[in-house]
């Protein structure tokens, strides 16, 4: 296959005559259509999903007409497409030209059932030179259809950490589609613990020279869980960079048949275009499986069409737990749980730390933790770690 | 006072043909306060009966017993062993990404003591044990073993060891790959640990170099399986002019 393949097809967001995703396309193929409650086909009669905005004082926030706004750009799948034109108002966040956010902002998506999908769209636009750090948070129960386009204008430093802590029956489609200005700097977070399925779409293109993205994910899969990060970054500019980490942990019950089963695919594709000298990029995912029942995909694509860059690479790695660590630390007191807990959160370290907000840091340490069935900071050892 | 009995002990592991019995009946008891050495040519089980002691889950328990002041060791989970006391120094210590030495130690010192210890006499505890490992102090931000050169993971085995205060320390070939400036630190850290508390120590090792730093009043020659001649000091200085050829021989006819 061919990164252009996967996603780059289907420029416009016009619905009229889209194909519905089969389960045979590339695209697709690694998703459970049938567990999509339909969100693939048709989003007709969806509901509009609340958004409540908890913005840092410089921020500014509108309800748009979606249909108002110009096409969105970038990759545009079938569904997301549905859920663009079904959406009636759009969420438009701003950080005004030069103004540095004092504090987080977060806009927390709830949902509130399954029975009825939902759709949302968030506009983030980081005008020329701003500085700031918004959350999306997604909890409760919902089947969500999701589009997030982020502007990030000339000089401009933005962090988008998109936190997924559904419960457990929720099912969420969503694309994230990132322009990065010149020399603007853009840093995506995708964090994903719960949810039934959930498949997250990350896409940046840069529309000037010097730009950086860096997209960071973690997750974590547990029994009957399918969580699905395909990102892209589309070089088709000079001297831009790019940096793809994701890290994901796998706990399935094998008790449990096909339902018991771990599962999580990710999909990194990188397009170096003829006119993207000076390109630098490198993506990377590791698994970590701690049962059996479980299954983790991992697919880099770098397409190169052009020799003059800097640097281009990928790397993937899909290990089981080392029983030889747990023996290790068990042999020096420590019980076997803490001992997981110890590695767990020691293999998401890096990625976790690069987050830079200590507060969500802890959040994300927390869901970790949770997913190892410890309530949080159950280690009461590490709050008051001496460094 | 302490004491680590280990009697008649058989231990097999699975191969591709079969179980192979390495331990073929081990008689040893270790008390508070003494050294003993094992010594013996590589492949003679000496390992083995380090890691069967700590609990590893390669090696199977065919028969015998162990017990640490009569607490049957071999019905303990491998961490029940460490918190009962028993502390195994290892020759080739796991790398934890991700974990600093810090947090590792601390929650290992709070697992084996039942309570965190304060954070300040914490930090002042650990850097001066660092310090008399000739540590440095950035040592303890590093990943667990991560990246570590041979000297630096023998000195955090033995940090750890000073740290846990074992009742019974068992050090499998802690003085291989060590030059003789690492050779005479470790050495004193586990020397310092055996004037310091009632530690009995179980020293593994093929040469008899480390002999010269940490005297031992029992040597044992480990030959197949078996502990096959005891002795004091003095059989250590035999086996260093006269190596193992003897005993081999010896147990190879028997």
């Amino acid at each position: 296959m061919t990164v252009t393949d996967t996603g780059a097809s289907n420029l416009s967001a016009a619905v009229e005559g889209r194909p519905v995703p089969t389960g045979r396309e590339e695209a697709w193929r690694f998703t459970p259509l049938p567990r999509l409650r339909g969100l693939h086909q048709s989003v007709e009669g969806a509901a509009q999903a609340e958004v409540v905005a908890d913005l840092a004082p410089e921020l500014r926030l509108e309800l748009v007409d979606t249909a108002s706004l110009p096409a969105a750009s970038g990759p545009v799948e079938t569904p997301a497409a549905l859920a663009l034109a079904a959406t009636e108002r759009s969420v438009v966040v701003t950080v005004p030209r030069e103004a540095e956010a004092s504090a987080t902002s977060v806009l927390r998506i709830t949902g509130t059932g399954t029975d009825r999908p939902a759709v949302s769209h968030i506009v983030v636009r980081a005008e020329a030179f701003s500085k700031a750090v918004v959350v999306l948070e997604h909890t409760g129960s919902a089947t969500l259809s999701a589009n997030v386009d982020v502007e990030l204008g000339d000089g401009a430093s933005l962090t988008l950490l998109s936190l997924q802590a559904w419960d457990d029956d929720a099912v969420h489609l969503g694309r994230q589609h990132a322009v990065v200005g010149r020399d603007a700097s853009f840093r995506s977070f995708i964090a994903s613990f719960g949810g039934d399925t959930v498949r997250l779409v990350p896409t940046v293109e840069y529309s000037a020279p010097g730009g950086s993205a860096e997209l960071f994910g973690i997750y974590f899969a547990d029994a009957g869980q399918h969580l699905e990060h395909r990102s892209l970054v589309d070089h088709a500019v000079p001297h831009c960079r790019s940096d793809v980490l994701f890290k994901g942990a796998l706990r399935g019950d094998a008790e449990a048949g096909e339902r018991g089963i771990a599962r999580s695919v990710w999909v990194g594709d990188v397009i170096i275009r003829a006119a993207a000298v000076g390109t630098d990029t490198y993506e990377l995912n590791r698994n970590l499986v701690l049962t059996d029942a479980a299954r983790a995909d991992s697919v880099p694509n770098l397409e190169i069409e052009t020799g003059e860059i800097v640097g281009a690479g990928h790397a993937s790695a899909t290990g089981r737990f080392d029983d030889e660590q747990l023996f290790y630390l068990q042999a020096r007191g420590i019980p076997a749980d803490i001992a997981t807990q110890l590695v767990v959160r020691g293999f998401f370290a890096d990625v976790v730390a690069r987050l830079g907000e200590p507060e969500w840091e802890q959040r994300l340490l927390d869901a970790i933790d949770g997913e190892l069935g410890f309530a949080p900071e159950a280690a009461d050892a590490d709050q008051e770690d001496p460094q | 006072m302490a004491t680590l009995e280990i009697r008649d002990l058989h231990v097999s592991v699975e191969t591709d043909a079969g179980d192979r019995e390495i331990l073929r009946g081990v008689d040893l008891t270790v008390r508070s306060g003494e050294t003993h050495a094992i010594m013996g040519p590589n492949g003679s089980g000496k390992s083995t009966l380090a890691y069967s002691v700590a609990g590893h889950p390669k090696y199977k328990i065919t028969g015998g017993t162990v017990t640490l002041d009569g607490e049957d060791v071999l019905a303990m989970s491998v961490d029940e062993r460490a918190r009962a006391g028993l502390f195994l120094a290892m020759q080739y210590p796991v790398e934890v990404p991700g974990v600093s030495v810090s947090n590792f130690l601390r929650t290992s010192v709070t697992a084996v003591r039942g309570e965190a210890p304060k954070l300040r006499t914490w930090v002042k505890e650990m850097r001066s044990s660092m310090d008399e490992l000739s540590m440095d102090p950035a040592f303890a931000e590093r990943s667990v073993n991560e990246g570590f050169s041979g000297g630096e993971k023998k000195r955090h085995e033995i940090l750890q060891m000073q740290l846990l205060k074992p009742k019974i320390a068992i050090l499998d070939e802690t003085d291989s790959g060590l030059d003789v400036d690492a050779l005479r630190i470790v050495s004193e850290g586990v020397n310092r640990v055996k004037e310091s508390g009632e530690v009995g120590t179980l020293l593994i090792t093929h040469y008899t170099r480390i002999l010269r730093y940490i005297r031992p009043d029992f040597v044992h020659v480990f030959v197949d399986g078996r502990v096959v001649a005891e002795g004091g000091a003095e059989l250590a200085d035999q086996l260093e002019s006269e190596g193992y050829d003897s005993y081999v021989k010896a147990a190879a006819a028997s």
